[in-house]
């Protein structure tokens, strides 16, 4: 599988992600500019990332206008036909924002921007992203971020339980899920969740700065590495 | 013809709004006792062409709806005027 990762004026976590694809997991790699509609090759078989970061500076509502770039036509093609898009962070608030993923991004309920470790549930193996990850055991993956509050309504939550498309959630070590340790009063304690077509994923937390030794946690890796695999 | 569009921008009532909490408990430091809510949304003011009401009403319709608020999140009331 190859891997595009889309670059916007604001993005800070193209070029982790770009490291982490080409150098650490060893696929072939490439940058997609934002203003270009060139997706350099890819085909349905290969992966669009839309990285962390600040696009456009969070003016107006985080991603409200990176949804906007010519690039994003190409995401939602590539999309629809069936290729895989992945987005980290400002990339998952994008996703929503392009209507590509359910739901929306809010702003926290404790008003703070929060850079910590916490803990993920996997919620679903049924994803090429999760498929290689134990659901009884949590994973420690930082956050980073100030609009991180999943907002659904009931009637898409309810889609969302029974479509199976919740594949993260913040939970305890334990891997209990609970109100004590959802860092910005997502629904549902809701941290990561796929499309109906379970080929568009967005989460919160940023995988790829626990994905080498020198981060001092390898929990990140699972995922990516599941993902490599299609 | 040249019109001007005033637009509020609001979250839905039943969303949590930290900013409009967080300003609300800071009253008391002003002295402002007794404030049932404050929640806080945006303005925008857009001038544009447009051939006539209809043409003007319809592009600040679509303008909001793809562009300037998300209705998950928020609602939107305008009005516009000929300028």
């Amino acid at each position: 599988m190859k891997f595009g990762v889309v670059v916007f004026p604001g993005s800070n976590c193209d070029h982790d992600m770009y490291h982490v694809f080409s150098e650490v997991l060893g696929q072939e790699t490439v940058e997609l500019w934002h203003k270009d509609t060139d997706l350099k090759g890819l085909t349905k078989d290969d992966c669009i990332i839309i990285p962390g970061g600040f696009s456009y500076g969070d003016y107006l509502r985080s991603g409200a206008i990176a949804k906007l770039s010519p690039i994003m036509k190409s995401v939602s093609e590539h999309a629809a036909k069936g290729g895989y898009v992945f987005g980290i962070c400002n990339g998952f608030q994008i996703l929503c924002e392009a209507g590509l993923l359910p739901g929306v991004l809010l702003q926290n309920a404790g008003q703070k921007f929060i850079c910590k470790n916490i803990y993920l549930k996997t919620t679903t193996k049924n994803s090429v992203l999760t498929q290689k990850l134990d659901t009884n055991t949590s994973i420690k993956i930082p956050i980073a971020h100030a609009d991180g509050r999943y907002y659904i309504d009931d009637a898409g939550l309810e889609n969302l339980v029974k479509n199976d498309q919740i594949i993260f959630q913040y939970a305890t070590e334990g891997n209990e899920l609970s109100n004590d340790v959802n860092p910005n009063g997502s629904v549902s304690n809701i941290a990561g969740i796929c499309n109906k077509g379970r080929n568009v994923f967005g989460m919160m937390p940023h995988p790829e700065r626990a994905s080498e030794d020198v981060h001092g946690n390898l929990d990140g890796l699972g995922m990516l590495e599941s993902l490599v695999l299609g | 013809m040249k019109f001007k569009a005033l637009i509020n921008i609001m979250p839905h009532k039943e969303l949590l709004d930290p900013q409009g909490k967080t300003v609300k408990k800071n009253m008391s430091h002003i002295d402002i006792d007794h404030v049932d809510d404050i929640r806080i949304g945006k303005r925008v003011e857009m001038i544009l062409d447009a051939k006539d009401t209809i043409d003007a009403t319809n592009k600040v319709e679509t303008a909001c709806k793809k562009l300037l608020a998300n209705v998950i999140m928020e609602s939107y009331e305008y009005s516009i005027s000929e300028i």
